[in-house]
């Protein structure tokens, strides 16, 4: 037998059986499309929705936790909405994030993935509330440091700018809630 | 009259970049002897970030939120579409009959709303067209819903979720034009407008262009990051598509205001990127 290097041929059925237990039973599928049909991202997307829970239940792991669809995603609801067998593929593609990252994959958009993160340490470091303009400025940092676009960072500046004329930018951040021991409590399960 | 007491959760951009949104509630809420009372010491309810990376948490945050609101003993209003989503997710989750993952006792006794629901119900509607001072004759507006307030109705609990209505009530009882057109609930991309703008580009271009040919003149909206996401990208976006876009993104409590009268309609727009004005002008409305 010649061995084969090709993880198609190597199913992991194990994701299937996890999104199970997490009440994301994807096996209801029967590949109408109405999820990719309805849903406004595909353009922007590697693999059209169905096929990520198609390929979910051929145990093609590798293939799903490392698509652009999962962070390109915008969390709509639609294909949730519309799924005649009630199968959260939403939720599914949260799910597969969430798998991709605990696994140390190398994500297909690094971009979505670094924002969600700072966003999250952004209310850990707010004590409870989201500081926008320190979460905007440290995303624009990192995605200088990725690609020195001298355009972009003029117009963010001056959206900045025009931002904070108007009062819609506040530079000392949000106020943060008082029950300081109680989220600190909630805020542990975010590692930086 | 006594005013009506509501608890309210304004959420974490009514404090950064919706102020305006924030101003136009304080402003046109005592109007309809509406209080609000936020929830006390409120926290982030975690948003797209963490229900995308971090489930535990997107359950814990609005959870908190929602067991305060329980011993304030009221209906809760939230003006952001991913506040009430989240919040409506943390109710699900706690009142499941088969126990809840944090082991919290909560009753289920008090609704969650988003307040665009809130304020539409039959009796504020009444209320609205008796206080109408200066009807919105002529202004032709799309309604722009966004997405998490309706969907999943699993969670929401909306029965209109596909084809919403109540918007276009309120800007009939208001006097202005409300149009049809089939994008109202479609997404904008507002989750990736920092890490990903060219997707959101393509998005809200697509919504300019499906509300210029439904023949309107303004958007009006329920959801901040909807009005960020249409009002802020629009020079970005005229630049990019070599066409001049030249459309107001309104808050339904501004046009509320506005017809109403209230004294403060100017400051709240002026923090607009997109100069509502000189539409508002041409109307006669202000």
């Amino acid at each position: 037998m010649p061995k084969t290097t090709d993880n198609t041929l190597r199913p992991s059925f194990t994701l299937a059986e996890k999104l199970a237990q997490g009440n994301l039973s994807a096996s209801a599928c029967y590949q109408c499309k109405k999820c990719s049909s309805g849903c406004p991202l595909t353009f922007a997307m590697d693999l059209l929705p169905h096929q990520v829970i198609h390929l979910s239940l051929l145990g093609q792991e590798e293939k799903v936790l490392t698509s652009s669809t999962i962070w390109v995603c915008s969390a709509c609801e639609t294909c949730t909405t519309r799924c005649p067998n009630g199968i959260d593929i939403a939720g599914v593609l949260d799910w597969l994030k969430e798998e991709a990252l605990k696994r140390g994959i190398s994500v297909a958009q690094p971009e979505v993935a670094t924002f969600h993160r700072y966003f999250l340490e952004s209310i850990k470091a707010g004590g409870g509330r989201v500081a926008e303009a320190t979460l905007v400025r440290r995303f624009t940092l990192f995605k200088l440091r990725r690609k020195f676009d001298i355009n972009e960072l003029k117009e963010n500046m001056k959206l900045g700018w025009q931002l904070m004329k108007r009062g819609r930018m506040r530079l000392l951040g949000s106020h943060a809630p008082k029950g300081q021991a109680e989220i600190k409590e909630i805020l542990k399960l975010i590692k930086s | 009259m006594t005013p009506m007491k509501i608890t309210y959760y304004p959420g974490c951009s009514l404090e950064n970049t919706a102020v305006d949104y924030a101003a136009s509630i304080a402003g046109i809420t005592p109007l309809l002897d509406l209080e609000l009372e936020e929830i006390t010491d409120w926290n982030c309810c975690g948003a797209t970030a963490a229900h995308s990376i971090n489930h535990e948490l997107a359950l814990a945050l609005p959870a908190r939120n929602l067991m305060t609101a329980q011993k304030m003993g009221r209906d809760v209003v939230a003006p952001c579409a991913l506040c009430f989503n989240r919040l409506k997710v943390a109710e699900k989750a706690l009142k499941n009959p088969e126990g809840n993952p944090l082991g919290l006792s909560y009753q289920g006794a008090i609704k969650i709303w988003d307040l665009l629901d809130y304020l539409t119900q039959e009796t504020y509607l009444q209320v609205l067209s008796q206080k109408v001072v200066k009807p919105l004759k002529g202004l032709k507006a799309v309604g722009y819903y966004g997405c998490v307030v309706a969907r999943p109705p699993d969670i929401t609990d909306k029965k209109d979720y596909e084809n919403p209505q109540n918007m276009e009530r309120l800007l009939t009882v208001l006097g202005a034009t409300p149009l049809d057109w089939s994008y109202k609930t479609d997404c904008c991309g507002a989750g990736l407008a920092l890490s990903r703008p060219d997707i959101i580009d393509t998005l809200t271009q697509r919504l300019y262009e499906r509300a210029l040919a439904a023949g309107a003149e303004c958007f009006v909206v329920s959801c901040q990051m909807c009005q960020a996401n249409l009002d802020l990208t629009q020079e970005r976006i005229s630049k990019k598509f070599g066409k001049h876009y030249d459309l107001p993104v309104l808050y339904f409590t501004e046009l509320i205001g506005l017809a109403l009268g209230h004294p403060q309609v100017k400051e709240w727009l002026a923090k607009h990127l997109v100069n509502p004005l000189p539409l508002l002008q041409k109307k006669g409305l202000i």
